[in-house]
């Protein structure tokens, strides 16, 4: 298993073990749950587009709703079939330009990862020189003018009303697809010797760039990259929904994936997929809170909606506080790591 | 260490999920009535006055064909994502048999897609988007629409109050706020045969609180009438703050405006604001707002039903009146029912539904009188 | 932005709000559609925003001087102090001056354990992790102020003292809108002379420029930082009063707006600085109003102006119109 090839097959055994269980389950359950492990996979790419910038790359931005705007809206304005679209633009009717454009999901979904990378990368040039927090602070900025743009672009957009009908994706297969794939480009992005280099930048930008790191190339390049995957989840988080509007997303969405990255560790692939998996069954499972709970026939008081949100954000702030790292740091779950977990309890037990 | 725990949290994290996914079956003896409605986030206010309506239904009719109707209410927290995920979570988990919800259009709309797959009919209480029920034979409501309750406003402002101009306020993130003012504005040209009649439209933000820059241009342009739909914290606000800017001109509305916080933040300056509502308790036309009143009040003592309120009772007794005529609690029998109910006699009055599944129903025009609502007009259905 | 921080600038804002309010008017006469009363209404619009924006954006830069951090649960700090006046005037049925000193008493206690709890385990530790960590509280205030209080709003209570009309000629502005800048102006002399000429100013001053060398110097860190939490949190309680008086609806989200723009403002002035915090208020403030009095077109992209004057400033100027530039301490 130590030769490389051997490797190779096991990675490609558990991305078709991986393929194939979407495509079974994707017959086997029912809709609910399907909705629930198709939003874990979606939120899985956003915040894995995410990690690439904040985790990877060092860098802080909180820009991700927005691109998933640009993303959603791609897919919205031409998925949505010719005829069926008067009836939604019953205010302004669509810019004729765009009215009679239909495009299948696939291209649309492209489309959007791209006008989002190319919105990216418009805004990236001049927003990446600027440290930390600001970059924060601007990219949460842009991602609220994208939504007060669309809100008010009705001949485009729909405005406010939003786009209905939107040709639902819950194909359990497709989503994952695009999930593996996803993985599998960052992943070879990352162990690449551009991937060290952004690491390097995380590292500390001034070595990096006494190394001939060229600064902005390689932050422009991660934010453009990491605007695309988002894109790309946003349409996917689209079709999935089936109607988009404005309100969808407001820049509060973005914490969402912050959680996530936290929670799976900054700078880690494995770790923000089993964390893009925990929180969004768990928000489902923490339902039980929000409803009326009798305990031998008394009603517990402190039940009432809300107290999920309540719960959700004490987790957040134990993990930040208490479990700086998440669940994998900066490490990665690799056939070598599953292999040794036998090894290392059998120390720990030693050492006892 | 720290991590051993954190791994160890993980998986008891996990554990517990797979209970909760198997853990409500099916009970033959119950029939479930799934109410996804906006219980925290912006439109929490709306969302829990529907609900004591449900409620009250429920007590006061807790069985139907000899069954026990039990209510799942789930929390759409006014997220889209979330609207959806809750429909299917009540369509695939609870098996309900019917669905009620939810106050805000979008949020309907979001579930549309999903009772329509699942054949499970939903009937909306107060959402007045033509959208939510265009194209969907699954979803019904017990509202009407906002063409018709833009041509009453537009109608009230030219007939009532012989309004020549109007300016629009609306909140443009806001569907519901902007549809409605389009209608509104239709109808007002129509009306007056002037294309100029509309002399302003002002735009906001949902959440914004400071209106004094839009009314400072209203003011400039002194229309007859303003209407101003929308979310009741920010009309109340834009009412106060252009009495202070010394506006006098009339406020027109749509029916959001009816609780009780648009009263309370809005304080004296509200008065003799008007719009248009489903309900008044001086309708007791049916012995339906008869019980509803009553109860109510034994319920809530000196407090005055919203009419959101009545028309979540009002949703939740045309499901179960369906149920009976269907004598079925089959999802496609309930719904061929419900898309032929003719003069059901609600609190809100005598309900119709249309081909789109719409209801067609009497509109009231309310004002607000030393701090209370107050009837003022009444609009038969066209 | 480290460097010269609380300078006295005091003229220099002065003649810039001056500078931009002429350019204004002359816009305004130039284009010839706006009466004059319009205008000045809307100026006294824009003032009153200003003032109080400027006020809430103090307490940003105060903090972010000290920390470089944003305390994103600043905003929340302000919501706080509404539920807290609301309360106190409608539960304990405190007149309202009482009232005002209740809530500019107990908000600190609020700021005070979110420093304790969501910052101080942090301290030293990545900047990013102790962001996440103020975005987590934030979260966290927001989604317990929804569940103890619920969604709908709570109407604060009518004050007639600060919301009677006055009438100028046409020009209507409510007594809170004149007591606002005079708050603003006195908070703003007094700290600048506190920061100045008080011994724990000075101590402030140096935890600023470098916590470890000021704790060398046998300056408590940890009592500076709370010091700084408290001045903070008094300013969003005062803010937060005369925001309720001014826009009586309370409700648990309703920080997060004013918040990112407040935040905004003082970056804009040139974080650091409290002249720029109020420099920025102001800009925000009056951008705002004009923007949907002379533009009325595109009044529905109110909202972005904020952050369209963010980005433009980050660019040209990103240590903010007052601010110095400082090189990245390595």
């Amino acid at each position: 298993m130590k030769n490389i090839n051997g490797k190779t097959v096991l990675t490609l055994g558990v991305i078709a073990f991986t393929l194939i269980l979407a495509f079974i389950l994707n017959g086997a359950l029912d809709s609910y749950v399907r909705r629930i492990l198709n939003l874990c996979a979606i939120y899985a790419i956003i915040s894995l587009s995410l990690n690439l910038v904040n985790g990877f790359t060092g860098m802080f931005s909180l820009g991700q709703a927005g691109f998933m705007a640009i993303g959603a809206y791609a897919v919205a304005i031409f998925t949505v079939p010719a005829e069926l679209r008067a009836s939604g633009f019953y205010l302004e009717p669509m810019m004729p330009l765009l009215a009679n454009i239909e495009l299948p999901l696939i291209a649309a979904l492209l489309l959007g990862g791209l006008l989002a990378a190319l919105v990216a990368f418009v805004i990236g040039f001049p927003v990446l020189r600027l440290r930390g927090d600001y970059l924060a602070i601007a990219t949460l900025g842009f991602s609220e003018i994208i939504r007060i743009l669309f809100t008010n672009m009705q001949s485009v957009t729909n405005g406010a009303l939003g786009i209905k009908n939107v040709p639902q994706l819950s194909n359990m297969f497709l989503i994952y697809l695009a999930a593996v794939i996803t993985i599998a480009l960052l992943h070879l992005l990352l162990t690449s010797s551009y991937g060290r280099a952004l690491k390097a930048i995380r590292e500390d930008e001034i070595v990096a760039e006494a190394m001939g790191i060229n600064l902005l190339k390689h932050k422009l390049a991660a934010f453009v990259i990491s605007a695309f995957f988002a894109g790309v989840g946003g349409g996917l988080y689209g079709a999935l929904l089936g109607t988009v509007d404005p309100k969808n997303f407001i820049f509060t969405l973005t914490y969402n994936f912050v959680l996530i990255i936290v929670l799976g560790g900054l700078g880690s692939i494995s770790g923000t997929v089993i964390a893009s998996f925990i929180i969004t069954i768990g928000m489902e499972w923490l339902r039980f809170f929000d409803e009326p709970l009798k305990l031998f026939g008394i009603e517990i008081l402190i039940f009432r909606p809300g107290l999920r949100m309540v719960v959700f954000s004490v987790l957040l702030m134990v993990i930040v506080l208490f479990f700086q790292k998440g669940i994998m740091g900066q490490r990665e779950i690799s056939f070598d790591m599953l292999r040794r977990i036998p090894l290392r309890f059998g120390k720990r037990r030693e050492d006892r | 260490m720290k991590k051993s725990i954190s791994i160890m949290l993980t998986a008891l994290l996990f554990v517990s999920v797979l209970p909760g996914c198997q853990s409500s079956g099916t009970n033959p003896d119950v029939i479930k009535i799934g109410v996804f409605e906006p219980l925290t986030g912006d439109n929490a206010g709306g969302g829990e006055l529907e609900v004591e309506g449900v409620k009250l239904a429920n007590e006061l009719f807790p069985e139907v064909l000899g069954k026990k109707v039990e209510l799942v209410i789930v929390d759409n927290k006014s997220d889209k994502a979330e609207a959806a995920t809750a429909a299917a979570r009540l369509v695939e988990q609870d098996k309900v048999n019917a669905i009620i919800g939810s106050w805000g259009s979008s949020l309907s709309m979001a579930a549309g897609n999903i009772v329509k797959d699942a054949k499970v009919p939903a009937v909306g209480a107060s959402c007045t988007n033509p959208q939510v029920t265009l194209n969907n034979d699954y979803y019904f409501r017990v509202c009407f629409i906002d063409p018709f309750q833009g041509t009453v406003m537009a109608n009230y402002a030219i007939s009532k109050l012989g309004a020549k101009t109007a300016a629009i306020i609306q909140e443009v993130s806001n569907d519901y706020s902007v549809g409605l003012a389009s209608f509104f504005k239709d109808s007002f040209i129509l009306n007056t045969g002037a294309e100029d009649s509309i002399v302003d439209t002002e735009n906001y933000q949902t959440g914004d609180k400071d209106f004094s820059a839009i009314l400072t241009n209203i003011k400039a342009k002194n229309p007859d009438v303003i209407f101003a739909p929308g979310n009741f914290t920010e009309s109340a606000l834009i009412i106060k703050q252009a009495r202070q800017l010394g506006i006098e001109t009339p406020f027109l509305g749509g029916d959001t405006w009816e609780t009780p916080d648009f009263l309370s933040v809005g304080g004296a300056d509200v008065n003799g604001a008007a719009f248009s509502t489903f309900f008044d308790k001086s309708m007791t036309t049916t012995d339906a707002a008869k019980t509803f009143l009553s109860e109510y009040e034994k319920k809530n003592p000196g407090k005055e039903p919203a009419a959101v309120t009545a028309l979540g009772y009002d949703a939740y007794i045309l499901i179960l009146d369906a149920i009976t005529r269907a004598n079925s609690a089959e999802g496609p029998a309930i719904r061929d029912a419900l898309a032929q109910t003719l003069n059901f006699q609600g609190v809100t009055g005598s309900t119709t539904l249309d081909a789109n599944g719409d209801a067609v129903k009497d509109a009231v025009i309310k004002t607000v009188e030393d701090g209370v609502f107050t009837y003022l007009d009444y609009v038969a259905a066209q | 932005m480290i460097g010269k921080i609380f300078r006295n600038n005091l003229t220099s804002a002065i003649l810039v709000i001056i500078l931009i309010l002429l350019a204004i008017v002359f816009y305004a006469a130039q284009i010839g559609h706006m009466e004059g009363p319009v205008l000045l209404q809307h100026l006294v619009n824009g003032i009153s925003l200003g003032s109080l924006f400027a006020l809430i954006a103090i307490g940003y830069t105060m903090v972010y001087t000290i920390l470089s951090m944003i305390n994103f649960a600043h905003s929340d700090i302000f919501m706080i102090s509404l539920y807290f006046a609301f309360f106190s005037i409608t539960v304990f049925n405190m007149p309202w001056v009482l009232a005002l000193i209740c809530v500019a008493a107990a908000t600190p206690l609020v700021g005070l354990l979110i420093e304790r709890l969501a910052y101080r385990p942090l301290r030293g530790a990545p900047k990013n992790s102790v962001l996440i960590s103020a975005i987590g509280a934030s979260f966290l205030l927001e989604n317990a102020a929804t569940y103890l209080f619920g969604g709908r709003p709570k109407a604060f209570p009518d004050i007639p003292a600060l919301t009677r009309v006055i009438s100028v000629g046409s020009v209507n502005f409510q007594v809170v809108s004149i007591v606002i800048p005079i708050i603003t102006a006195a908070i703003l002399v007094i700290l600048i002379n506190f920061i100045h000429h008080a011994k724990t100013g000075v101590a402030m001053r140096a935890v600023a420029k470098d916590y470890e060398i000021a704790r060398v110097m046998g300056v408590n860190v940890n009592g500076i930082i709370s010091l700084t939490f408290i001045i903070g949190s008094v300013l969003a309680a005062v803010g937060g009063f005369m925001w309720g008086a001014k826009y009586p609806g309370v409700t648990p989200m309703m920080g997060v707006m004013p918040g990112l723009k407040c935040f905004v403002a003082a970056v804009v002035g040139g974080i650091g600085d409290i002249n720029g915090a109020v420099i920025g208020g102001f800009i925000l403030g009056l951008g705002e109003v004009l923007i949907v009095a002379l533009f009325p077109g595109i009044s529905g992209y109110r909202d972005a102006f904020a952050f369209v004057v963010l980005i433009v400033i980050l660019l040209v100027r990103p240590s903010g119109i007052l601010g110095s530039p400082v090189a990245e301490k390595v």
